[in-house]
């Protein structure tokens, strides 16, 4: 049975206010210390005191910018490769053949484990964490667009054959439109692991970024600063994924 | 122009011993401006036709050809019309006709008054920047015929195309192919499984047996519906009415239940 706006919305204010109860009762009653699991009422005083106060180089909007134009950067960069293969893939059947097995290995390596290549081959300041972002949004993006093809409307395929249609506009004016929701699912799934991703690319090779900022901030045993990075990755992500479903209401809006 | 000829067609699927036979020996010659309905049980291969001359499915035995080429790809100079519309959701009911023209590279004005004109054959003006989910089922089919022939295409293939709309909206399409079949006559392969519609649409009407399908006979309707003047009738009813339509009708249904009961 579905629910209404109104009940689910309550309904989430309530799993989060229960949340934020046990994490304020955890280290409150002593059962676990301070140190080892920060209150939400100092995490955010941390944070606020983040917008304003430079840690490990710049304050927290600061980082944050660094570490979304990374993320931007490795994301479309996925985007814009991956989507148009998957497609092409979806409906050239020799492409398909040589592209798949080559994909579905490469697709089990995490992105991290491509940490040392990055750093060596694209160095530690833009290009590296680009490269990581990438693995990690790049497979979800060839995937969906590539099922999306595969699964068109077969009487569309005929419609559009019958019709004269060349390769490229079969491509670009029928298989992408009528795939259009599995690819925004997939740029959605693959926002999500690039964003991911990144934070463990700036952990080892940025030198800005929230990801670097949580590293000296556990260096410093600043826990409350820790968690700050992560609530911020937390909201970050959450609009990011906000934005594209935004976009996906837009563009099937007249189906 | 266009004409289409079966040649000994026959279709298998598969091979060795779970090799199916759908076809076997279709012979039928369609003239040019000739509107021929090819009825049959359910299940016959009467679909399989159709599909052979767009060039989706490809002859296994004999030949199938048009104006004397045989099909090798589906093309525009055979346009299909579907019985479930097969219109792009996304483009509006002006970009669904004018696709095919696109796809030809028909430069822009020209492109304009040929799709104006496909929207007024099909009374379609008030709907042109529409999108197919907007559109009753009766009108997404319009758009559908007038993206057919809008592209001039050598010969129209109709694939139960009104069988997917209620029984009113089904009678007024038909009428209004009768019209278009005057105002602008084409050669068309129509199927159906409605006797009626075939008699009232076609000049002949084949009858294909039970599968393995082959053609069991040809009824002539053309020299009937001239020479009882049905078209100075009006509506369907009033052709349906008259003596020689049932005369016809019957002799069909006729010839269609043997295959039914046989293949029961």
């Amino acid at each position: 049975m579905a629910l209404t706006t109104g009940r689910s919305l309550l309904l989430a204010t309530l799993s989060l206010l229960l949340f934020c109860t046990i994490w304020f009762l955890l280290p409150a009653t002593g059962l676990v210390s301070e140190q080892f699991l920060p209150n939400p009422v100092a995490v955010l005083e941390r944070i606020v005191t983040l917008i304003g106060d430079p840690f490990a180089g710049a304050t927290l909007p600061t980082h944050l910018s660094y570490s979304f134009g990374r993320f931007f950067g490795g994301f479309l960069l996925a985007a814009l490769i991956g989507v148009p293969l998957g497609l092409m893939m979806g409906w050239f059947p020799t492409l398909d053949a040589l592209a798949t097995p080559l994909l579905d290995g490469l697709r089990f390596i995490a992105p991290i484990a491509w940490v040392p290549f990055a750093a060596l081959w694209f160095g530690t300041g833009v290009g590296g964490p680009i490269m990581i972002i990438f693995a990690g949004a790049f497979p979800p993006c060839v995937i969906n667009a590539y099922q999306g093809a595969r699964h068109v409307d077969v009487r569309l395929i005929e419609a559009a054959r019958m019709l004269g249609t060349s390769n490229i506009r079969m491509i670009t004016q029928v298989i992408m439109p009528a795939a259009i929701p599995s690819i925004i699912a997939g740029l959605r799934i693959s926002a999500g692991l690039g964003w991911q991703s990144l934070i463990g690319a700036e952990l080892i090779v940025a030198s800005t970024g929230v990801g670097f900022m949580m590293v000296q901030a556990q260096a410093n045993v600043a826990t409350s600063t820790v968690v700050a990075g992560m609530v911020a990755i937390g909201v970050v992500g959450l609009l990011i994924d906000i934005l594209l479903r935004r976009f996906e209401r837009a563009v099937t809006r007249n189906r | 122009m266009g004409s289409i000829r079966f040649e000994n067609s026959g279709k298998t699927y598969g091979n060795g011993p779970g090799a199916f036979l759908a076809l076997e020996g279709v012979t039928l010659d369609v003239a040019d401006k000739e509107f021929v309905a090819i009825v049959g049980p359910s299940g016959c291969g009467k679909t399989t036709c159709l599909r052979m001359v767009a060039g989706f499915e490809s002859v296994t035995s004999g030949r199938v050809l048009v104006n004397g080429k045989d099909v090798v790809a589906p093309g525009p100079d055979r346009a299909v019309v579907f019985q479930q519309f097969a219109l792009f959701p996304w483009k509006t009911v002006e970009e669904n006709i004018e696709f095919g023209l696109r796809n030809k590279n028909v430069p822009k004005g020209e492109r304009r008054d040929l799709v104006q004109g496909a929207l007024a054959l099909m009374g379609l003006e008030s709907h042109a920047s529409a999108f197919p989910h907007q559109l009753s089922g009766g009108m997404q089919q319009r758009v559908a015929i007038a993206r057919a022939y809008v592209l001039d295409p050598a010969v129209l293939l109709m694939d139960e195309p009104f069988g997917a709309l209620d029984a009113q909206t089904r009678v007024v399409m038909q009428e209004e192919l009768v019209r278009l079949a005057r105002v602008q006559p084409r050669t068309v392969l129509f199927i159906t499984h409605g006797v009626e519609e075939a008699v009232y649409l076609a000049d002949r009407v084949a009858v294909m047996t039970r599968r393995p399908g082959r053609i069991k006979e040809v009824i002539d309707v053309k020299s009937v519906r001239t020479g009882e003047k049905w078209d100075d009738l009006e509506r369907i009813e009033d052709v349906m009415d008259t003596e020689s339509f049932v005369h016809l009708r019957t002799q069909i249904w006729k010839s269609l239940r043997e295959e039914k009961i046989a293949a029961n």
